[in-house]
């Protein structure tokens, strides 16, 4: 038997990692990366509250967190690709404007 | 100690050192794989709660399908070792620090103010059919829209990463097929 807290420790230190990594990381792909890992952050307090609670629907939000984190990466990704091929750099420091 | 509190430990401490390696690293595609460590992990602690089905769709979508994404494209860009610049040399100074107190600070009040009620293994029952169940009956329109949002994206990825219009005129001699022939 496992506390429920200790699952809400282990959710909250990957999502800090994920907001560490967003913030020192100067690669734009590995900040994207530390933002997948804040979802799964959030998504295991997600499945812990609906196990501790028995409600199914927090299974069922894991989804919709999944499909929208999908969708971001594939947009997010080929935003990257576009970036790329018109700055030819992946460092955030010199992708400083909101045109390409 | 019982056999699912030493199975949340193994998991969870492949969770973080994952993490931790995923800050630590400079490649990323180091930084990927380190993410499908902790994403397989998560998936173990997902069985741990008896959420088989999100468990298996962790495996498939997160660490297959979206971490795969991850990875062509930085095979793609052919990503190098990321160099450190003087801002993040700031975050790391002033960001490690205070993300070390404020984890400790919400593990406390987590763990001291929460009750002590533990959650069983399979505690409640995630298997397939009852989790379809509710996505087509009481999550219905939700789930609707996300099929539209998928197909936006879809649409949306394809027009941004697709061929730029190029400025040359379409007769060049690398577009027209019967050159490329001879």
């Amino acid at each position: 038997m496992v506390p429920l807290s200790y699952y809400l420790v282990l959710s909250g230190f990957l999502f800090a990692c994920g907001v560490v990594a967003f913030l020192i990381k100067r690669n734009i792909i590995t900040i994207f990366m530390s933002i997948e890992l804040m979802l799964n952050g959030v998504n295991l307090s997600f499945v812990a509250f609906a196990a501790h609670w028995h409600a199914l629907a927090g299974q069922v939000f894991v989804f919709f967190v999944m499909v929208v984190a999908a969708a971001e990466a594939a947009v997010g990704l080929a935003i990257i690709i576009a970036v790329y091929r018109t700055r030819e750099t992946l460092n955030i420091d010199q992708v400083n404007l909101l045109k390409l | 100690m019982n056999v699912h509190l030493i199975l949340f430990l193994a998991f969870g401490v492949v969770c973080v050192a994952g993490a931790i390696n995923l800050l630590a690293q400079t490649h990323p595609i180091n930084s990927a794989l380190s993410l499908i460590a902790v994403m397989a992990a998560l998936a173990g602690e997902y069985l741990l709660l008896g959420a088989e089905f999100v468990a298996a769709v962790q495996v498939i979508v997160y660490a297959g399908a979206i971490m795969v994404l991850f990875v062509f494209t930085i095979m793609l860009l052919n990503a190098g070792v990321e160099e450190r610049t003087q801002g993040s040399r700031v975050a790391i100074l002033f960001g490690v620090p205070g993300m070390l107190l404020g984890s400790i600070l919400m593990a406390w009040v987590v763990l001291r103010h929460s009750g002590t009620e533990s959650v069983a293994v399979g505690a409640l029952p995630g298997d397939p059919k009852t989790i379809g169940q509710l996505l087509f009956h009481e999550f219905l329109l939700p789930f609707e829209i996300t099929s539209v949002l998928i197909l936006i994206a879809i649409m949306g990825a394809v027009v941004l990463a697709g061929k730029p219009a190029v400025n040359k005129p379409a007769s060049s001699p690398q577009l027209s097929p019967e050159k490329r022939v001879n």
